[in-house]
């Protein structure tokens, strides 16, 4: 079985856990409704005052105007990653459900490609309910705003592919500490979300380049407020690649894993 | 091997059968087969190579070397084709706890792509089955060991399998739930489904297999049908003696009478407990004497040895 067998069986899966997450849909929407609103409060009223206006891409914004879409791409981010590794680990591990599903016609191609596109299925979820909180805020223009929905899957697809290595390299589920703290917090501070990326020095923007989240937050810029600084294209292209590449890593991950 | 019910291929067949996992060997030139409706046993202490064979047989586990058909197909090929066909009833529980009773197998019959209407329709025959129907929106948790045990053998037969393979489908289970079970699966046999169980009950294997083999450390021992072996290797007779004395032990020596010497118990193996039973009984003990029959658990223990494993 070294063959990649991948069809549309992996939907059905991918069904599963939407039936698992409208039983509690509520809670789940909770999250992503409320969350802006703290960032919003915290950084936008309470920080904001001792900041002033931010130039970005040649144009002065109010700093609450300059964090809302970073809002959007974390949260993708974070919802994506989380799903496929904390939530598949214990589906994984404790639940013992991929092993029932390997007993049926699935393939474990199939069972991981539906745990990473759901993953990248909550994160549209969320990046849509935020979308629609910061758009109360006026600081989505549209139509092109709603581009972020199906931008999300995207970034979705990079980081629950990401999120799914690490779990089938993790030994156990503490160990999911490592890294949160070694790759999504320094992203989470340090991808152009709280600051410009053209502010560091040469060295912090190489390196911003290669975040990939970095590339989600300039293009949640360019689609809610019709600026970035970077180009569009290349960030596309950058998180297409890094989603295919851990995409391949997890499945290999995954089979060593798994398949005794 | 006795007389195969034969209908053309048989539905397993294997051959030379390998697992190594690094230099450990858990497989070791295992060949059998079984034959369509046969109800078969996979026997054998802890670490003795049959869950390894279990999940051979439905392509989880890749085979080192050997082959393995299911159906006629090999399953490094045909492994999803062999899949849709057949159950699978896994030593844990693998139930959804995310999910309800219900939920478990409508979900479930989706993965083998079966349409709505037919999901439900199987869904519901099945809770009737195995008296699960009022439990139907219960959450997997909130099941006992028993019901628990029940639902997993119903997610088994969702896709209306020609072959179900049962690996301990009765550990841990008390009593009364492990009689429904097998109640269950006896219905089951008398359908014509094929099956294959492994188990550490030797009672069960005697009750519900046609046939069965006895494995250990990867290879197998002995197989035939339950009562061929009691024969062959019990005795149709049992006589166990508690704190046997040394006259007793010399006369079982000398005459050369098939026996197992454990601390304070004699366990004497014979076809013939009417004569040697009575010579016993009036020389040597009369009380501390325990004459019964020969049970596969005795045949277990004499080819697979009473030290313990792992």
């Amino acid at each position: 079985m070294k063959n990649f067998n991948l069809s549309l069986l992996f939907l059905p899966v991918w069904k599963r856990n939407l039936i698992v997450y409208r039983r509690i849909w509520k809670v789940n929407f909770l999250v992503p409704l409320l969350e802006p609103l703290f960032y919003l409060a915290a950084f936008g009223v309470g920080l904001s005052g001792l900041i002033g206006d931010v130039v970005y891409s040649g144009h002065e914004l109010s700093y609450i105007r300059f964090i809302a879409p970073a809002l959007l791409a974390t949260a993708i981010m974070f919802n994506a990653f989380f799903e496929t590794t904390y939530a598949s680990f214990v589906r994984m591990y404790y639940q013992k459900t991929f092993d029932a599903m390997l007993s049926t016609p699935l393939s474990l191609e199939e069972v991981i490609t539906a745990e990473i596109v759901w993953g990248a299925t909550k994160s549209m979820l969320a990046s849509a309910i935020i979308l629609m909180v910061i758009s109360v805020f006026g600081f989505v223009s549209y139509p092109w705003g709603l581009m972020v929905v199906p931008m999300a899957f995207v970034g979705g697809l990079a980081f629950g592919s990401v999120g799914m290595y690490f779990t089938g390299i993790t030994p156990s589920i503490d160990m999911f500490n490592l890294p949160i703290f070694l790759f999504v917090t320094p992203l989470f501070l340090f991808s152009g979300t709280f600051f410009p990326v053209s502010g560091l020095p040469v060295w912090g923007q190489y390196l911003a380049n290669v975040s990939p989240l970095y590339h989600l937050v300039e293009l949640t810029r360019l689609l809610t407020m019709g600026r970035m600084e970077s180009s569009p294209f290349l960030s596309i292209v950058y998180l297409l690649i890094f989603a295919l590449v851990f995409y391949f890593l997890s499945i290999r991950a995954m089979r060593r894993r798994l398949i005794k | 091997m006795p007389a195969l019910m034969d209908k053309g291929y048989p539905i397993i067949e294997a051959m030379d059968l390998d697992k190594r996992f690094g230099s450990f060997t858990a497989v070791d030139k295992v060949s059998f087969q079984v034959e369509k409706g046969e109800f078969f046993g996979l026997l054998g202490p802890n670490g003795a190579g049959k869950t390894s064979i279990i999940r051979m047989m439905y392509g989880f586990s890749p085979l080192s070397s050997g082959s393995m058909k299911v159906f006629g197909l090999d399953i490094r090929t045909g492994w999803r084709e062999i899949r849709s066909r057949i159950g699978v009833c896994q030593q844990e529980n693998t139930l959804d706890p995310d999910l309800s009773v219900e939920q478990n197998l409508l979900v479930f019959a989706g993965y083998y792509r079966m349409p709505r209407k037919k999901a439900v329709q199987r869904t519901s025959e099945l809770l009737d089955f195995f008296a699960l129907n009022h439990k139907r929106n219960a959450q997997v948790s909130q099941l006992s060991g028993g019901m628990a045990r029940r639902l997993m053998l119903a997610r088994s037969l969702i896709n209306d399998p020609s072959l179900v393979i049962l690996d301990e489908p009765t550990t841990g289970l008390d009593p009364q739930s492990r009689h429904q079970v097998w109640d269950k699966l006896r219905d089951l046999r008398s359908r014509g489904l094929t099956l294959v169980l492994t188990t550490h009950y030797m009672e069960e294997a005697a009750n519900l297999c046609h046939r069965l083999i006895i494995m250990d450390k990867g290879r197998i021992l002995v197989q035939g049908s339950p009562e061929e072996l009691i024969q062959k290797y019990a005795g149709t007779s049992i006589i166990e003696v508690e704190n046997p004395g040394p006259d007793i032990m010399s006369f079982i020596r000398e005459k050369h009478i098939r026996h197992e010497e454990l601390i304070n118990r004699l366990i004497i193996y014979t076809d013939d407990p009417e004569g040697l039973g009575r010579v016993i009984r009036e020389r040597f003990c009369p009380e501390k004497c325990i004459f019964r029959s020969g049970t596969l658990e005795d045949v277990f223990l004499r080819l697979t040895g009473r030290e313990l494993r792992e």
